[in-house]
């Protein structure tokens, strides 16, 4: 049986471990082909910010590989739009995430939805399962 | 553990994957491969060349499903299919290739 | 479908009890643990917003984790639930899911 499964962000990446532990396991649970969700809310919206660098800090740059989730079939990323407003961003600040849709003859279409606290509030009381990060 | 190639040291884990990405060399690639007994044909480069832009540009190895349906799309259908991949890379494309790629284990990989 | 939110964060330290509130919808159930507890103390800051809250969403806070800190339960909001681990557990099975607020 096909469960819902809400990955929910909500910190910046580097300064702790919680953005790369959850890239890592939204990867190996895309394995069970699960209806996957995936919500950036709080500092978490600045895990998708283009153009990180991390050349000085001694650490892996894993941005890029929020762009190989749509290989994976996780293509319902929301973004909560306060939580990008109250930090000067919008979406033009985050990574152009696409996936190709097996329905319409591979188009490529955008995965991020930015959506405001009801929408994900509604979101979140939907799922079966809820990976808090 | 480490892997001697031509009187040089490459630093690897306890599997054989190379510690840095930077050591790889084609070379040092076919030697992995002869180390397995096999020996490299243009289609196994294929692979392993797809699987080093695919780390390129997304810093991941593919997991295998992943890998199949990309090959399937760039190479042809008659090579985007586990078979094929698994004829030329019997331990398992995504483990096997990856290793000659000097890539990481795919993540989920077991 | 009623949802099962945890906050284990002083409302001093984090936002993480005022973000949960924005994302709780009317029903849901919030449980302050461990730091989280600070939150449900009367006359703070955050005070008038679960008083706010409760209008439609149930709180409770965890008792060991409020005596551990020397807060008597008689500063508690009035309104808020306190449970011991038992009633954490009982909480999490009548709840169809948990979002924990970390």
């Amino acid at each position: 049986m096909i469960k819902k499964f809400l990955y929910l962000n909500r910190k910046a990446p580097y300064g702790t471990v919680y953005a790369l532990e959850s890239l890592e396991v939204v990867l190996i649970g895309a394995a069970f082909d699960q209806d996957v969700s995936l919500a950036f809310i709080d500092d978490g919206v600045y895990q998708l910010t283009k153009a990180q660098n991390t050349d000085d800090i001694g650490m892996k740059n894993f941005s890029p590989t929020y762009r190989a989730l749509g290989d994976y079939d996780v293509n319902k990323i929301f973004v909560d739009g306060g939580s990008l407003e109250e930090r000067g961003l919008t979406v033009d600040d985050l990574l152009p995430l696409t996936y190709e849709d097996e329905d319409d003859d591979w188009a490529e279409k955008p995965s991020i939805r930015v959506v405001d606290s009801g929408e994900l509030a509604a979101l979140i009381d939907e799922q079966d399962v809820i990976f808090s990060f | 553990m480490a892997l001697e190639i031509d009187g040089k040291s490459y630093e690897t884990d306890e599997e054989g994957y190379l510690a840095n990405l930077s050591d790889w060399t084609p070379d040092l690639c076919n030697a992995m491969a002869h180390a397995d007994g096999t020996d490299l044909s243009d289609n196994h480069w294929e692979v392993i060349n797809f699987l080093r832009e695919y780390y390129e540009e997304y810093q991941i190895a593919p997991a295998v499903r992943v890998l199949t349906k990309a090959i399937g799309k760039k190479l042809g259908k008659d090579k985007g299919n586990s078979k094929y991949l698994y004829e030329l890379f019997p331990y398992g494309p995504a483990k096997q290739a990856c290793k000659y790629a000097g890539l990481p284990k795919p993540t989920g990989c077991v | 479908m009623a949802t099962l939110h945890t906050v284990n964060k002083s409302p001093f330290e984090r936002n993480a009890l005022e973000s949960c509130l924005r994302f709780t919808t009317p029903g849901s159930s919030v449980l302050l643990i461990e730091d989280g507890v600070v939150g449900a103390l009367r006359n703070t800051r955050l005070a008038p917003r679960i008083a706010q809250a409760m209008e439609n969403i149930t709180f409770y806070a965890l008792g060991p984790d409020i005596r551990a800190r020397g807060l008597e339960e008689s500063r508690i909001i009035d309104g808020i639930r306190i449970v011991d681990y038992a009633g954490f557990v009982d909480l999490t099975a009548e709840h169809d899911r948990v979002q924990a607020w970390l």
